[in-house]
């Protein structure tokens, strides 16, 4: 009987700026189809953890593997079975919306209807406009837009729901409810701890850097209300 | 997703950007012309000096818009961390290094033919020699500026004072190509009885091998965090 490796599998992962650690120890085993839920205050040390597990960043300590592969050695390959939802949209402001998406499609090769997509995420109507003139909540969709185009078995999400109006919350939680149901791994940071909790399985606190609470996601909520 | 066809996607993403802020594009021509006005304005009326010097004012010019073009290349990939989403796609190091070289070597090119009618009008300089032979030092001249400036940009792009930075890096690494360049076409311009041309060329051709293939396999590591 053969087990799959887990899609997400840290160790000891730490990253230090010059003599001051953003984030240490961390421990995460994710099995495929799993979710996550980081919380914590600010400066706590998630969108580091985010940015370590895509390979944005690289680990000062520690060991991280993406579906079996070694992220440290091998960061081209791990990528491929991953995609981060970043605070920044990645976008080219220049370019209109289907454009950025086009960029995107010809350099991770999977070509789709990226206009499918567009309407998916709300933006049909906004294809053809530059990026700059599209609002802070539009800009998220688009980048939500273009993880979807990655067809991700990993998706790290960093603060979703952040500029979105109420409409767009609702749309956050049904890709999310797509992604879960499509067997994909989801690694969420977000504030809305309680949004949070409702939809995804288990939770993580971290407070400077360091991980304080681990356990199902419906608790995460109280662990933060102690550390308030 | 095979390095040609990535390279390809990143040069029509970077021409596309191009066109769409057409003011960037806009303003290095409008200082490079500048710079060649100023230089007839400290030379003085004297046309044979002038004519006798318009290859190295025009070399000068195309330099100098030249850290103006390169370092907006890569404003537009900080500006939303552009950059790290290529990198997560992922892209190959290569197939961007090359992508925005040729855009910026295209970019570069478009500018030094268009400020060559200029150069001859302002400077009264004529074309005495070959056209193939200026059309030739100018291609590979701007292929010797572009290769290394890409690098150098991407390398400056996130640090502080990198206006300043990316002259300080680049120019001194690129005067044998300055000197080739201006010389080649100098002679494109003044006449070349002896036929030193294809000579010069040949040095610029060996410049720009180096120049394109040492940055592709650097690239990797300057953008990597």
């Amino acid at each position: 009987m053969s087990t799959s490796p887990p899609a997400v599998a840290a160790s000891a992962l730490g990253r230090a700026y010059r003599d001051r650690w953003a984030l240490a120890d961390v421990y995460i085993e994710l099995a495929p189809g799993r979710s996550l839920l980081l919380a914590g205050p600010n400066g706590a040390g998630k969108t580091t953890l985010l940015r370590l597990l895509a390979t944005a960043i690289r680990p000062t300590t520690g060991t991280l593997s993406i579906h079996g592969l070694d992220a440290r050695k091998d960061p081209v390959e791990a990528r491929r079975r991953l995609a981060l939802l970043s605070h920044r949209g990645h976008l080219y402001s220049e370019l209109s919306a289907l454009q950025n998406l086009s960029t995107a499609a010809a350099i991770s090769g999977r070509e789709g209807d990226l206009l499918g997509l567009l309407d998916r995420v709300g933006l049909h109507a906004r294809a053809h406009d530059a990026v700059r003139t599209l609002s802070a909540g539009m800009r998220k969709r688009l980048a939500f837009a273009r993880l979807l185009l990655q067809e991700p078995d990993v998706v790290l999400l960093d603060e979703p729901y952040g500029q979105l109006d109420p409409a767009g919350f609702g749309l956050v939680d049904r890709l999310i409810g797509e992604l879960q149901d499509e067997g994909r791994t989801l690694v969420l940071s977000t504030h809305l701890v309680e949004r949070g909790a409702g939809i995804l399985q288990s939770g993580m606190v971290l407070v400077d850097g360091r991980v304080t609470w681990v356990g199902p996601a419906s608790g995460t909520p109280a662990a933060m209300a102690e550390i308030a | 997703m095979g390095v040609f066809a990535q390279t390809l996607a990143v040069f029509r993403k970077d021409v596309l950007l191009e066109w769409r802020g057409r003011s960037r594009v806009s303003a290095v021509v409008f200082f490079s012309t500048m710079t060649l006005l100023l230089f007839s304005f400290a030379v003085g009326p004297g046309r044979e000096v002038l004519s006798r010097h318009a290859a190295g004012y025009l070399w000068l010019a195309l330099l100098l818009s030249s850290v103006l073009s390169l370092g907006e290349s890569f404003r537009v990939e900080t500006e939303d961390e552009a950059l790290e989403g290529m990198r997560l796609l992922p892209v190959d190091p290569r197939a961007l290094f090359f992508g925005k070289a040729s855009s910026n070597f295209l970019l570069l090119l478009g500018l030094a033919l268009l400020l060559v009618p200029g150069c001859l009008v302002l400077y009264s300089a004529e074309i005495r020699g070959s056209a193939g032979l200026l059309v030739a030092s100018l291609a590979l001249g701007t292929g010797g500026l572009a290769a290394p400036g890409t690098l150098y940009a991407a390398m400056t792009a996130r640090a502080r004072g990198r206006d300043v930075l990316l002259p300080l890096l680049l120019f001194p690494l690129v005067v044998p190509v300055l000197l080739a360049s201006v010389k080649a076409t100098s002679l494109a311009m003044t006449g070349d009885p002896m036929n030193q041309g294809p000579s010069w060329l040949g040095v610029l051709v060996c410049f720009d091998v180096v120049y394109w293939s040492l940055p592709a396999i650097l690239f990797g590591r300057v953008i990597e965090d």
